[in-house]
C-alpha cells in the first residue's frame, strides 16, 4: 500500500475540487464550446441549491420516503466467520428503491433539472442501473426521459431495458464504436449539445466535465455520511478499511468522501480486472492506464500510444468503462486511496459466497469489492473492521450468471 | 492572460490575399485516411484545385463526441484503415511536396495530441499551420496555445450560439489564425441552419475583432454557403464532402467529385 502523503493537517482541509473543477491535475472541463454555457449554469445553480433549505428538504424527503433511506449497516456474521479475520460490515445500498445507490444521484439531478425548468432529461447507461434510476425519477417528477444504451448492453441487460420502458422512458440503442457504455456517453453528449436549451443531462457517475464529478459525488455522499454515523453508533468506532468497486466510481466516491479526513481509515477501490490486469482485457485504468482526456475530464484512461481509447472487458457491464472519475485519480496520486483489481473469476466466486453465506444477491459490480474482502479479510485480525459498499443488488445479473453456469432459464 | 500575437504564416497570408480580392474563404474538412489511406492526399489537391482556400484535416479518434453520423463513420473507417496521428502528419508532408501555400489545419480531440511527444514541433515540421481542438474550451486552452504559438502555429478558437457575450469577448482576445463560429446547437452535419441567427451573431462578433471569422456546421452546398458567407469571412464545409467521399469507389472518383463540389461552392461564394 502506498504511503499516504496527506498529513493530518492537510486531511483536515480536504476541499476539492477547485472552482474550475480540478482535483490536482485531474478533472476540468474538456467539452465543445456549445456546452460551456449549460455547464456554467448548472454549476451556478448547484452552488446556490447546495445550501438552500427548501432544496435540501425536498431532496431528503424523497430520499427518506421514495428511496427508503437510511439504508442499513449490516454485520455479515457468517461471511466474517468463514473468512476468519476482520469483521465485515455491509452498507446495504442494494436496498434502495430501484436496487442500487444510483437513485440518490438521479433524484438530486432531476430536482436540479426541475429548478432549471428543463422538461426533459437524458442519461447514458451501461448495466442499466443508472438508466432505471433516471427513468424512475423522471416518472416521479413527470419529466420526459431518453436513455442511451450501447446495443451490446441492450441485449445483455434486457430486463433493465424493459423496466425503463415500463416507466415511460425511451431507450435508444447506440450502434457506434464499441456499442457499450462509453459510446452511450458519446451519444448522450451529442444529444445534449443539440437539445441543450430544454434538456438536462443526468450523468450517472463521478466523471464528465465539471461540475458533474463534484455534484454526483455530493449526491452519492449520503452513503458515506450514513455509514460513518452507523459505524460509530453500532460498532463504536470507525472502520479500518472502506472498500468499494470502481467503474466510473460514484458508489466509491460516495462512501469514501465522508471518510477522507479520517486519516486512520484506509480507502480501497476495486477495479474490474477482467481476465487479469496483465492480459490487457480489463477495465482498470487506475491499475493499468495513463493520464488522458475523455468525456470532458482529465483522468486515468485506458488509451493506446496514439491516444485512441481502448476497448475494455469486464463480466459486469457497469464497470466496463475505460475511464474513471478524476477525484479517484487524485486520491490515487496523493496516496489517500489505493486501487486494487479483481478478475471476473474472483468476482464470481465472491458473488456465490455472499449468496450462500448471507442470503444476499449482490450485483456483479459490487462483487468486485467483495472479492477484495474475500482475499484480504483473512489477513486482518479479528478486532479489525471492513466496511463494504454493497452498492447494488444482482437481480439484473441473473441471466449473465446462469449463462456462465451453462444454464438456460 | 497574455494575448498571443498572430502568426504570420500561411493562414494569415491566405486571409490577407482573400481580403485584398474581396473574396470569402472556402474551408473544407475531410477526415484523414477516410475512406481509404490513398484517398486523402489526392483529395486535398483536388479541393484546392476546385477553389478551397484552407484545408482542415480530421485526426481520426475513437470517441468523436461532437460529430454527427457522417463524420463518426469517417472516423471509424479511418481507424479501421490503421490511421494514426503520425500518419496524418505524413500525409501533410506528402501534400506539401507539391503545395507550399495552402494552409492546412488539423482538427480533432485533445487526447490524440496529448499522446504524441513533441506534437507541436512535429506538426510544424510536417507543414501544418494550425489546430482546432473540438473539446478544448478557452479555460483549458492556454498551455496548448502557448506551445503551438512558440513554433508558429495557430490554435483556432471556437465560438458557439450559446457563448455569452462577455465570454466571446474573452475568447477573441486570444484568437489567432481565424475564429470558427459554430452555426448551430448540434453535431457536425446537422440540418437546422438558421441564417438570420448566424447573421445577427456575426454582426456582433465582427465588432469585437479583426480576426477573420469562418462559419461551420450545417453548410452543405453552394446555396447555404452563399447565404452564410454574406455575413462571414468564410465558410466551412465538412460532412457533405465526407459523405461524398464515402460514396466514391476509388481515389480518382472521389477526387473528381470533390473538385466539382468545391468548384460549385466556390461559385456560390463568388456569386
Amino acid at each position: 500500500m502506498a504511503e499516504p502523503i496527506l498529513d493530518a493537517n492537510a486531511a483536515q482541509t480536504y476541499a476539492q475540487p477547485t472552482d474550475s473543477g480540478y482535483f490536482g491535475q485531474f478533472g476540468g472541463r474538456f467539452v465543445a464550446e456549445t456546452l460551456t454555457h449549460a455547464l456554467d449554469s448548472l454549476a451556478a445553480l448547484y452552488a446556490e441549491m447546495k445550501d438552500d433549505p427548501e432544496f435540501k428538504k425536498e431532496l431528503h424527503e424523497d430520499l427518506a420516503h421514495f428511496v427508503g433511506r437510511p439504508t442499513p449497516l449490516y454485520l455479515a456474521e457468517r461471511l466474517t466467520a468463514s473468512l476468519g479475520g476482520a469483521a465485515v460490515y455491509l452498507k446495504r445500498e442494494d436496498l434502495n428503491h430501484t436496487g442500487a445507490h444510483k437513485v440518490c444521484n438521479t433524484i438530486g439531478q432531476a430536482l436540479l433539472a426541475k429548478r432549471m425548468g428543463k422538461p426533459r432529461v437524458i442519461a447514458e447507461t451501461g448495466a442499466g442501473q443508472h438508466g432505471v434510476a433516471t427513468a424512475t425519477v423522471a416518472a416521479r417528477l413527470g419529466l420526459a426521459c431518453d436513455v442511451y444504451m450501447g446495443e451490446e448492453d441492450v441485449h445483455r441487460q434486457s430486463l433493465n431495458v424493459y423496466r425503463m420502458k415500463l416507466m415511460g422512458a425511451n431507450v435508444i440503442p447506440v450502434t457506434s464504436g464499441s456499442k457499450t457504455l462509453k459510446d452511450a456517453m458519446n451519444e448522450a453528449m451529442r444529444d445534449w449539445v443539440t437539445n441543450v436549451d430544454d434538456t438536462h443531462y443526468i450523468i450517472g457517475t463521478v466523471a464528465g466535465p465539471h461540475p458533474y464529478p463534484m455534484l454526483v459525488r455530493d449526491f452519492a455522499s449520503i452513503i458515506g455520511q450514513e455509514a460513518r454515523a452507523q459505524m460509530l453508533q453500532q460498532v463504536g468506532k470507525l472502520p479500518d478499511v472502506v472498500v468499494a468497486c470502481v467503474g466510473g466510481g460514484s458508489n466509491a466516491m460516495g462512501i469514501f468522501h465522508p471518510f477522507i479526513n479520517d486519516a486512520e481509515v484506509d480507502l480501497v477501490g476495486v477495479e474490474a480486472g477482467g481476465h487479469g490486469v496483465s492480459t490487457g482485457a480489463h477495465a482498470a485504468p487506475l491499475n493499468d492506464g495513463k493520464v488522458g482526456v475523455l468525456h470532458g475530464n482529465r483522468s486515468y484512461l485506458m488509451s493506446d500510444d496514439d491516444g485512441q481509447v481502448m476497448e475494455t472487458h469486464s463480466v459486469s457491464a457497469g464497470l466496463d468503462y475505460p475511464g474513471v472519475g478524476p477525484e479517484h485519480s487524485y486520491l490515487k496520486d496523493i496516496g489517500r486511496a489505493t486501487y486494487a483489481a479483481a478478475t471476473d473469476d474472483e468476482a464470481m466466486e465472491a458473488f456465490r459466497m455472499l449468496n450462500r453465506q448471507e442470503g444476499i444477491l449482490p450485483a456483479l459490480e459490487t462483487s468486485h469489492a467483495l472479492a477484495w474482502v474475500v482475499e484480504n479479510a483473512p489477513k486482518m485480525s479479528a478486532d479489525k473492521t471492513i466496511l463494504v459498499n454493497l452498492s447494488g443488488r444482482g437481480d439484473k445479473d441473473i441471466l449473465t450468471v446462469a449463462d456462465i453456469d451453462g444454464i438456460t432459464l | 492572460m497574455d494575448a498571443v500575437p498572430a502568426n504570420q504564416g500561411r493562414i494569415a497570408a491566405e486571409f490577407a490575399r482573400l481580403a485584398q480580392h474581396g473574396k470569402k474563404a472556402l474551408v473544407t474538412f475531410i477526415t484523414a485516411g477516410d475512406p481509404g489511406i490513398d484517398f486523402t492526399v489526392p483529395a486535398m489537391h483536388s479541393l484546392v484545385a476546385g477553389g478551397a482556400n484552407l484545408l482542415e484535416l480530421g485526426i481520426p479518434f475513437s470517441d468523436p463526441e461532437a460529430e454527427g453520423p457522417a463524420i463518426q463513420a469517417a472516423n471509424e473507417r479511418a481507424l479501421a484503415n490503421g490511421m494514426t496521428l503520425a500518419k496524418v502528419l505524413d500525409m501533410v508532408v506528402e501534400f506539401r511536396a507539391s503545395n507550399s501555400t495552402t494552409p492546412v489545419v488539423l482538427m480533432g480531440y485533445l487526447n490524440s495530441v496529448l499522446a504524441m511527444t513533441n506534437f507541436a514541433q512535429r506538426a510544424k515540421d510536417a507543414g501544418v499551420d494550425g489546430l482546432i481542438m473540438v473539446n478544448l474550451p478557452q479555460e483549458e486552452a492556454a498551455d496548448l496555445r502557448h506551445t503551438l504559438s512558440a513554433v508558429g502555429m495557430d490554435l483556432v478558437s471556437l465560438i458557439a450560439p450559446t457563448t455569452a457575450d462577455p465570454r466571446a469577448q474573452e475568447i477573441v482576445t486570444t484568437a489567432s489564425g481565424f475564429l470558427y463560429y459554430v452555426s448551430l446547437k448540434g453535431t457536425t452535419g446537422s440540418g437546422a441552419l438558421a441564417v438570420d441567427e448566424v447573421a445577427e451573431r456575426m454582426s456582433f462578433l465582427q465588432t469585437l475583432t479583426d480576426v477573420p471569422i469562418c462559419v461551420g456546421f450545417g453548410i452543405k452546398d453552394a446555396k447555404s454557403a452563399a447565404a452564410v458567407s454574406a455575413h462571414a469571412d468564410g465558410v466551412v464545409v465538412g460532412s457533405a464532402l465526407v459523405q461524398l467521399m464515402a460514396d466514391s469507389a476509388d481515389p480518382n472518383i472521389a477526387a473528381e467529385r470533390l473538385h466539382s463540389a468545391a468548384a460549385d461552392i466556390r461559385h456560390g461564394l463568388d456569386g
